[in-house]
């Protein structure tokens, strides 16, 4: 008997859905094939994929908290439509068989305990099989519960302990450019830096924000996941955490803000940061953590408490079905 | 191998190192913070701009941006004063450095007492026990110029986390420039058989004065160098102490965590013997000229000389 089959119908039914809307979406801002060139065409709907991608993360990443018994959920879902639309919406580029390449973009994940919604990315991709997830957190894993570069590949480097990300991100991207040689885009590849809004009330991200500046760091772009929830509590109330765009501003970078749930309006904003040369660009994502699986949603217990097996199953409903990796996984006795 | 007069600090290795590094078209890069004057980083900066990025005063940004550039492919050295160097930006050192095994050299100056008139607040007298802990790190320190361009250039030779320790106070030449450093080698100064001092840094100086005056008693000590601290050079203390039977070490840093506590547990596993530390006992140190401290906190030949006398007292008790 399948336990999950009516949810395995609802994953069914909710892609097919998915992939009328994204059809639409990319009728209404491409128009039809028709009426475009073929290059924005295959753009619009590489973009497009980037949907699909992240609900297939969002059930990765409850079946691998699920299996792992802890884990950070919260500000895996916030963190994952942005995450999605940099490996999947074109945004960085990068190749999984060349995890080293010099010429890749580089993407460090500063909230280094939104583990989980790296892993997803990058086994999506083909970093490594999908069936590893099942191992996180696990002895000898790879999928430590935090990232390790020493022995995963496609994790630029080891992240964890807040607040370092940015600082790591700009030496990168001043070695980039001084080893480029040239400032011109497209000649130096470009460091992307996500970070946690609770994150920044670490002293060194804003010793890092001087410095970005000051070096007119025009390949470093800081993403701020800013879900308003730190674990004790919301960050515009435990320190006055508002007008995040204004503090980057003040310090003269270059801000974006999105909707970081909107794929179509993350993608044009994260590649307009992609191409702005003069400095550093935050963008400031507004999202919602625990976002895709509504009794996790702006929920501050949902930061670092993973879902038991009926929990997991609820939020497989809402995301349209399990990961087939865990059904096997749960079917092999292995949860 | 005897000290002469020509006095030099450390610290004036660093900058002239890198340059020469530079030089020799090795891709050395050095991120300071605020203080590249005072550790020389500034003289890379001078002959090569873009290789020297200073900071500002943000000890913890020069660890992680130093991480960066070396993600990027150069080897990087980072600046400072010890304490800031290594105290104020330790998590970053542990957990992207160290963690993720880059090719970043901590290589801050001003370590230990010697920086003198500064007072307690400056006197990095932790820094040793602070960097062996941690997994990955290597630790060199080096007792005189020579030895500090050696050490930089075995810093450069090794991939991943090296400390590298350096101070302000000149101090007198021991080594010539053909000088070799090795990892976990001793080099043994002078010969004898009644004792083994065991120094590393400025007190290898001492040590060596210690040891004349000890000859003047008719004491016959044996002194060794110990700049690789980590990896202790396990077979070479041993290879002395089996000879002379008992031990003083000697170091410009805390006796907890430091070169005395690394010989201490070395021959407490693998050949007890009487072991006497010289060091800081557990205090902050305080202002005043370095030959006024090194006697206030009895880090002095004299004092070492006190030392091997108790130590060998104690051996002959249980003789």
């Amino acid at each position: 008997m399948q336990p999950y089959g009516s949810v395995e119908g609802a994953r069914v039914e909710a892609l097919a859905q998915m992939e009328v809307n994204v059809e639409k979406d990319v009728a209404e801002k491409v128009g039809t094939p028709e009426g475009t060139d073929g290059s924005e065409r295959v753009a619009a709907i590489e973009m497009a994929d980037a949907p699909l991608k992240a609900m297939s993360m969002r059930r990765d990443i409850i079946a691998m908290l699920a299996l792992a018994g802890s884990g950070h959920p919260g500000g895996s879902l916030s963190a994952t439509d942005i995450v999605a639309e940099l490996y999947f919406g074109g945004i960085l580029t990068h190749d999984h068989d060349r995890p080293t390449d010099p010429a890749r973009d580089r993407f460090i994940l500063s909230k280094g305990h939104a583990a989980p919604v790296l892993y997803a990315a990058l086994a999506e991709d083909g970093y490594f099989p999908l069936s590893e997830l099942s191992t996180l957190r696990k002895l000898h894993s790879r999928l430590q519960g935090h990232p390790d570069s020493k022995v995963l590949p496609g994790v630029e480097v080891s992240t964890g302990s807040l607040g370092q990300g940015l600082s790591i991100a700009a030496g990168l991207a001043l070695g980039l450019m001084s080893s480029g040689g040239d400032r011109e885009k497209g000649m130096v590849p470009t460091v992307f830096a996500l970070l946690g809004d609770g994150e920044i009330e670490e002293g060194q991200v804003w010793e890092a924000v001087m410095f970005s500046a000051h070096q007119h760091l025009g390949n470093l772009v800081a993403i701020i996941d800013n879900n308003d929830l730190q674990i004790d509590g919301r960050c515009s109330e435990l320190l006055g955490l508002t007008g995040i765009a204004e503090r980057f501003r003040a310090f003269n970078w270059h801000v974006l803000e999105v909707d970081g749930h909107d794929s179509v309006a993350l993608n044009g904003v994260l590649s307009q940061a992609k191409a702005y040369t003069k400095g550093p660009v935050a963008v400031i994502a507004r999202t919602v953590k625990g976002k895709g699986v509504s009794f996790m949603e702006d929920q501050v217990e949902w930061h670092g408490k993973a879902p038991s097996a009926d929990q997991a199953a609820v939020a497989f409903g809402e995301l349209g079905g399990m990961p087939g990796w865990y059904s096997e996984c749960i079917e092999g006795g292995r949860a | 191998m005897t000290m002469d007069d020509t006095s030099k600090a450390t610290r004036a290795a660093y900058g002239e190192t890198l340059v020469e590094l530079a030089d020799e078209g090795v891709d050395v890069v050095a991120v300071d913070a605020d203080l590249a004057g005072s550790t020389t980083t500034k003289k890379l900066g001078a002959a090569y701009p873009m290789r020297l990025v200073d900071v500002g005063i943000a000890e913890q940004n020069m660890i992680d941006v130093a991480a960066g550039l070396s993600l990027s492919g150069k080897i990087a050295f980072t600046g400072s004063f010890a304490v800031f160097g290594t105290g104020r930006a330790y998590d970053q050192i542990r957990n992207t450095v160290c963690y993720s095994k880059l090719d970043v050299k901590i290589a801050p100056t001003h370590a230990g007492i010697s920086v003198g008139p500064d007072g307690g607040s400056h006197q990095m007298l932790e820094d040793i026990s602070l960097m062996r802990g941690l997994p990955n790190m290597r630790v060199l320190v080096p007792s005189d110029y020579h030895a500090a361009k050696a050490a930089i250039r075995l810093a450069v030779a090794t991939p991943g986390p090296v400390y590298v320790r350096m101070g302000r106070a000149s101090v007198p030449r021991i080594y010539g420039a053909d000088y070799r450093m090795e990892w976990e080698r001793a080099i043994v100064l002078r010969e004898g058989v009644d004792v083994t001092i065991a120094a590393c840094g400025i007190e290898v100086a001492q040590a060596l004065m210690a040891a004349d005056a000890l000859a003047e008693r008719g004491i016959d000590a044996e002194v060794i160098d110990v700049p690789s601290i980590k990896p202790l050079p396990a077979a070479d203390i041993l290879a002395s102490i089996r000879k002379t039977g008992c031990v003083v070490t000697a170091e410009e840093h805390s006796v907890i965590g430091g070169l005395g506590a690394a010989v201490a547990e070395l021959t407490a596993e693998h050949l007890p013997v009487f072991l006497e530390r010289v060091g800081m006992r557990d205090s902050f140190g305080t202002s005043g000229s370095l030959p006024e401290l090194l006697t206030c906190f009895e880090l002095d030949a004299p004092a070492i000389v006190r030392a091997v006398t108790r130590v060998r007292a104690r051996c002959h008790r249980t003789l």
